[in-house]
């Protein structure tokens, strides 16, 4: 199909909205009704037809508004893109994946030619018809790593890998949950998730580095992520919390609805083929509570998930003082029936609401 | 007295340890203010013989127990600032085998190591023992300000203004910790400072 790109905004007037099609596909990350931790990686080869799942880089109706956020960002803060002086190889290398993968999944949204080291990049939602020669960055207006990540949605963090561990060295970060790269560029795996609470102690990122450092070229792998933000804001960055913070304040029993997002993560990991760096693209979703309790199946289950959360897990994801009031909004959508197993919505099968 | 026992944080939160005398063919030693203990504990002829002591006192002067070490070079500073061309000089004449010894404060090891680093020593090859002040230096996340000897949580940015609080989250690149806006979701609801380890 052809996708009918969105022209909205992710910040002061939040026109952002989710189509039906965009809603019956967002990852919903809960596969039961209760969260913990765990290493919840599976391989990244497709999944069903239109999920999110299905193609390397899933593009969608935000595209394009999603990439004129991500200039808008970089235009006021130009650090949210870094890379240091080793990893230009590895920007290459993603240029390459990204270019690869996209002209192969959407040919009717971008083609690539190449002639040798003489490419010719056609990029049709973003207007982009680009030839440069591969290897040499004087044929490109930003460095491989800034001119790819500038047309594909998502964040990106490159890591080198050495010493057995895993250095976040690079990185296109304008769509986080709260962390900084100007911060955190240079620190070693366990260093970046340091501020992470309960999870090192279980022993998550012992195992979950393990498997991260094997990852083979051609064999990506995938997992979810989730927190929540108050209206579909993008840049939830700490180096903006001055100012989006207090928007967290402005829930009441009439607007949750609307303005409580959640957010998910589909985090992908790719080894990358010239640097041996992996890279891994964090790609955001968000969806308003109101359209995801049109999915009795959601409903039911994130009311049970957001009650039982430890309240560590709680104020970490920024959410402590909310949840009250998610509570009360997300009740109303739990008649206590069991739900179905894994994270699909299950329309034709699971029961409407009973109450 | 000037040890202090940090209390267990995060991952990200440097450890310091204890300095002790290692074979090399040269020796750069960088402290200040107490710092200047961790090196009269380690101080042997031999390795005077070898060593370049740069010593930043911060009102607290060693220039007498210092000199009585003999070391090959002796240089008294006064700032890190100041020091920083002449440590520069040292490392571009640095060979393998030159052995590194940092002491005193937080910001003062913390920027020593980051200029170490970029001189291609691995932060792991490089010793470090706290002395003195337990003060930090602190990077504003939202205007990259960085001030120093910060004694007090939340403190005020010296940049920018914002009242921030003060994280464990540290980056040996900007040799700080980070800071953020303490009153980011009720404006104007300050907490009482408290020493940080209060």
């Amino acid at each position: 199909m052809t996708i009918q790109f969105n022209d909205e905004s992710f910040r002061g007037d939040y026109t952002f909205r989710n189509s039906d099609w965009a809603i019956q596909r967002f990852p919903f990350p809960f596969h039961e009704d209760s969260y913990m931790y765990s290493v919840n990686m599976e391989q990244h080869r497709g999944g069903p037809k239109g999920s999110v799942y299905e193609q390397r880089f899933d593009v969608d109706e935000h595209y394009v508004s999603e990439m004129k956020d991500r200039a808008l960002v970089l235009d006021q803060d130009p650090l949210r893109c870094q890379s240091l002086p080793h990893m230009t190889l590895a920007g290459w290398d993603l240029l390459e994946l990204i270019m690869v993968s996209k002209s192969e999944d959407y040919p009717d949204l971008f083609e690539l030619n190449r002639d040798g080291n003489r490419w010719r990049w056609v990029n049709k939602p973003l207007r982009i018809d680009h030839t440069f020669t591969f290897l040499d960055e004087t044929t490109l207006p930003y460095g491989p790593m800034e001119y790819i990540t500038r047309q594909a949605q998502g964040d990106f963090a490159i890591l080198d890998q050495r010493d057995d561990m895993l250095w976040m060295d690079a990185g296109m970060v304008t769509t986080q949950a709260d962390w900084s790269l100007d911060f955190d560029i240079g620190m070693n795996f366990f260093e970046w998730h340091a501020p992470v609470p309960k999870a090192h102690e279980m022993g998550i990122f012992v195992r979950a580095l393990k498997f991260l450092l094997n990852i083979q070229q051609g064999a990506p792998a995938r997992r979810l992520n989730w927190t929540m933000t108050v209206n579909p804001l993008l840049d939830t960055s700490p180096e903006n919390y001055h100012k989006w913070g207090i928007q967290k304040t402005e829930l009441t029993p009439e607007n949750i609805g609307r303005k409580q997002h959640l957010r998910v993560e589909l985090q992908t990991f790719f080894r990358l083929p010239r640097s041996n760096a992996l890279v891994f693209p964090i790609r955001c979703y968000l969806c308003a509570f109101e359209d995801l309790m049109t999915v009795p199946k959601w409903g039911r289950r994130l009311h049970r998930v957001i009650r039982d959360l430890p309240d560590e897990l709680a104020t970490y994801k920024g959410f402590i003082d909310n949840r009250p009031l998610m509570l009360d909004y997300l009740s109303k959508f739990d008649d206590g029936l069991p739900t179905s197993l894994g994270i699909w919505p299950d329309r034709e099968t699971e029961p409407p609401l009973q109450k | 007295m000037s040890k202090f026992d940090f209390p267990p944080s995060i991952r990200s939160r440097p450890i310091w340890s204890s300095l002790e005398a290692r074979k090399g063919t040269a020796h750069l030693m960088i402290a200040d203010a107490e710092g200047a203990e961790a090196i009269l504990d380690i101080a042997t002829p031999e390795l005077m013989a070898n060593s370049h002591i740069i010593h930043i006192p911060k009102g607290k002067s060693y220039s007498e127990h210092l000199s009585a070490l003999n070391p090959a070079q002796l240089y008294e500073g006064p700032s890190y600032e100041a020091a920083l061309p002449r440590i520069r000089r040292v490392l571009t004449d640095g060979h393998m085998g030159l052995q590194v010894y940092l002491a005193g404060t937080e910001g003062l090891m913390g920027q020593a190591m980051q200029e170490m680093m970029s001189a291609g020593i691995p932060h792991s090859a490089i010793q470090t023992e706290h002395h003195g002040s337990t003060a930090r230096r602190m990077q504003c996340v939202h205007c990259k300000g960085i001030t120093e000897d910060i004694e007090t949580d939340p403190y005020q940015c010296s940049h920018c203004g914002l009242h921030l609080f003060v994280r464990d989250h540290y980056s040996r690149r900007l040799a700080a910790y980070q800071g953020v806006r303490v009153d980011a979701e009720d404006h104007g609801n300050i907490p009482e400072p408290k020493g940080i380890y209060e």
